[in-house]
């Protein structure tokens, strides 16, 4: 006789692939990895600061959340961190700990966990939490430091610490193409965001995430294209339009935008097409932000404005099912 | 040219794509005849079998001991030469209790007296497709549909017919063995099922990991101008019968229709060898080749066994369990049915029986959808598992059903990739019940208005 104790029935398929969510969100922080690493060369070791203190703020906060209502704690699926990175990307080096910590109480609490944690947010966290910022400190938000400045690693940043310098964005504003060349800004070597300067560390992170199939190139691609068409087509003021049209895929939050937040799995639609259409608008509403709007960048706004959209899009965009063209050729004859 | 469709899933490892390397390279093995066979009444899709024989009686080997129940019926036989020990419920693999019929072994093996060769090519058609009903021939892939059945709503409809020798499923390599000991018998079953059904198209369709056994095929195929051998893309489900379908003709079959309407018939490869061995030696259905594998198993083997016999004594023939095993598998890791005894036969759509001791499911306690949308792309069927998921449970059977409820071939390609390992499988049969609880119910209050609209008119 065998010893069948252990023996359990459930219902089929019986085995499953190796990737779960605790892996692919430890993929989008290895993605990550890159652009910090610009940033800490290019900001300083107070960018790390930031990071890391945003992301044990995620953590803690989810977990104080689980533990008030009951839940077992959902930090080991690392997507807190994740936000967290995020969270901290989205503030220039010179923001102080405090406000990152702000901002991760409202991600984590008020976008993800009351709305039932991961895969029921309807907006991303972490642009909810660049949102809330943005309109309660609008003015940290928006002091640039230069690159290489020497910043202090914890306190605060007076203005005179701060040497400060405008954003490439700001002149595009006005028409104008910046003083940084485009190496510079492929490069990351520009004021900014702590994690959005550098192009190329963000598409290397891209790339790997494709590698991986954590995403698809679906989302990245429409949006960039957009945004390039568009700028191409319709550049400000007397310039070149490739020139114009390269400052303007290369500058702001796009790379990051399109990359890692716009790909955000719970807040971007499911099918192939929708995934077109969000990224083609997320492109359309950066461009006329951009342009029309009356701050210089629109990247955030944009994708949590589409965020809205997303169970219309993958209603509206079905793909056709097997063995269903069939049918209607028949019905038509 | 490799064929294959959209969708799907590599299940494996990089080192063991398909797992299948345990038991790709063992030569099938002869069971020793077992004490004594369990032969359900139901071993098919359809009416079940009705017992001919009682309990006393003595049978021989392939002597028909029920008969078919209807049209859509096969009969059942005598897998070993004896005495009949009893006709009564035993545990089927399906985990109900079915009408079986147990025969004690006499250990001679002595031949029924209807087992004869025929000679197919004096036959008429009425005659072979008699042959091929009257051997109890069903489909051995696993879904049992009566062959008889398939041949005759075909002819006339299909221009092609496929041998399905995809082996798509994670482990199991008995056709890839019979392909690569036995092509004679596989390419001669497609031969007469190409004559049965008039077609000028036979394809033999193989998944590309079993090249080994391309030459033997290629040989024997090489006189016959309507047959070809057509290698697939190793990727799952390529067996399912739309998939393969699609894979080989470029044609997809509608939903809610049958392969007939696509102008194919597929047949799987055992099913072939057993109108073959039908025709040349007489013998109906007896035997069945099994891979016995997993992580549980102490020596993976692929065993040729009768028919009714019990799981357990192929358990024995493999060396018995390294480890107590935690699952139990009928059929591969992907669509196989989970047992909790040993007792149960082998059946005419055995083709595995797995047992794994390692946490091969990764089951986890409150799974959450993170929206990846792999689910969509591993899609067979292109349907959204994701949203099918969400509004099955909220009952929104509507939306369930536009989402692609009832065209999921429960293949299981979504809750394999899905990262977040929620039972996507099991929540499509519960919301699969309901809906046709749903539509019978719908159906049977316009029935009942019907009538009592007739009634007042009288």
């Amino acid at each position: 006789m065998y010893d069948l104790s252990k023996v359990v029935v459930t219902s089929s398929p019986h085995i499953k692939a190796g990737d779960d969510t605790r892996s692919l969100m430890l993929d989008v922080l290895i993605a990550l990895l890159p652009a910090l690493c610009v940033a800490v060369y290019t900001f300083g070791w107070r960018a790390l600061v930031l990071t890391v203190i945003s992301m044990v703020a995620c953590a803690v906060f989810e977990t104080i959340y689980n533990k008030i209502v009951g839940h077992p704690n959902t930090v080991g699926d690392l997507s807190c961190f994740v936000t967290g990175v995020l969270i901290a990307f989205n503030v220039p080096v010179s923001a102080p700990w405090w406000m990152v910590v702000f901002g991760a109480l409202f991600g984590i609490i008020i976008v993800k966990m009351l709305f039932g944690g991961i895969g029921k947010n309807f907006m991303n966290p972490a642009l909810g939490a660049r949102a809330f910022m943005m309109a309660s400190w609008a003015g940290l938000m928006t002091t640039w430091t230069a690159p290489h400045a020497n910043l202090p690693l914890f306190g605060t940043v007076s203005l005179t610490d701060a040497i400060s310098t405008a954003t490439p964005l700001a002149s595009l504003k006005n028409g104008v193409l910046p003083d940084a060349t485009l190496m510079d800004m492929f490069l990351g070597q520009t004021g900014g965001v702590i994690g959005e300067t550098s192009a190329l560390a963000l598409i290397a992170g891209g790339l790997y995430l494709l590698w991986r199939k954590v995403i698809t190139i679906n989302i990245p691609a429409a949006y960039i294209l957009t945004v390039a068409v568009v700028t191409f087509l319709f550049p400000m003021g007397d310039v070149s339009r490739v020139q114009w049209m390269l400052y303007q895929v290369l500058s702001g939050g796009l790379m990051l935008g399109a990359i890692f937040m716009a790909t955000d799995y719970v807040t971007s639609p499911v099918t192939p097409r929708g995934q077109i259409i969000f990224g083609i608008g997320c492109g359309l509403l950066t461009v006329f932000i951009r342009y029309f709007g009356g701050l210089p960048e629109g990247v955030s706004y944009s994708i949590l404005i589409m965020n809205t959209l997303v169970w219309a899009i993958d209603k509206a965009t079905h793909p056709r099912k097997f063995g269903y063209a069939l049918d209607k050729k028949k019905e038509a004859q | 040219m490799v064929y294959s469709f959209r969708g799907g899933i590599h299940p494996g490892t990089h080192a063991d794509p398909g797992y299948k390397s345990a038991t790709n390279t063992k030569p099938i093995e002869k069971l020793a005849l077992p004490d004594q066979v369990i032969l359900p009444v139901s071993m098919h899709i359809g009416a079940p079998a009705k017992p001919i024989v009682s309990v006393g009686d003595t049978v021989d080997l392939g002597q028909p001991i029920a008969e078919a129940g209807g049209f859509v019926s096969a009969p059942v036989h005598a897998t070993v030469s004896g005495k009949v020990k009893a006709v009564e419920p035993r545990l089927h693999p399906n985990g109900s209790k079915v009408l079986s019929i147990v025969i004690e072994n006499d250990g001679e093996d002595r031949p029924h007296e209807s087992v004869h060769p025929y000679d197919f090519a004096s036959m008429s058609n009425e005659e072979r497709i008699e042959c091929i009903r009257s051997a109890g021939i069903v489909g051995h892939g696993g879904a049992t549909f009566p062959t008889h059945v398939k041949i005759q709503s075909g002819i006339g409809k299909c221009d092609t017919v496929i041998i399905n020798a995809a082996e798509c499923e994670p482990y199991i390599t008995s056709d890839h063995r019979l392909l690569l000991e036995r092509p004679e018998e596989v390419v001669g079953g497609l031969k007469m099922l190409a004559d049965i059904m008039g077609v000028q198209n036979a394809i033999i369709a193989v998944e590309e990991n079993k090249t080994d056994a391309f030459p033997g095929i290629e040989k024997l195929i090489a006189d016959d101008p309507r047959l070809k051998l057509y290698p697939l893309k190793c990727k799952y489900p390529q067996g399912a019968e739309k998939q393969l379908i699609n894979a080989c003709t470029g044609r997809e079959v509608p939903s809610g229709k049958l392969p007939a309407d696509a102008g194919c018939a597929v047949f799987n490869v055992d099913t072939a060898g057993a109108v073959y061995r039908r025709f040349t030696t007489g013998m109906p259905v007896i035997r069945r080749i099994v891979t016995v594998s997993g992580s549980a198993i102490a020596e993976p083997k692929n065993l040729e066994v009768r028919i009714g016999t019990q799981v357990e004594k192929l358990i024995d023939a493999c060396g018995g369990f390294k480890e107590a095993p935690n699952k139990l598998l009928m059929g591969g890791p992907m669509m196989g049915v989970a047992q909790y005894s040993l007792e149960i036969p082998i059946f005419k759509g055995t083709n595995a029986f797995l047992a794994f001791a390692g946490d091969e499911d990764k089951r986890v306690a409150d799974p959450q959808c993170i929206r990846c949308g792999k689910c969509i792309n591993a899609c067979p069927m292109h349907l959204l598992p994701v949203y099918m998921n969400v509004y099955g449970k909220q009952e929104d059977l509507d939306n369930a059903v536009e989402c692609g409820m009832l065209d999921c071939i429960e293949c299981g390609s979504c809750a394999y990739v899905c990262p977040a390992r929620i039972p996507l499988v099991a929540q499509f049969r519960l919301t699969k019940g309901k809906i046709q609880a749903k539509r019978m119910a719908e159906k049977a209050k316009a029935d009942a208005e019907k009538a009592k609209a007739e009634a007042e008119k009288k």
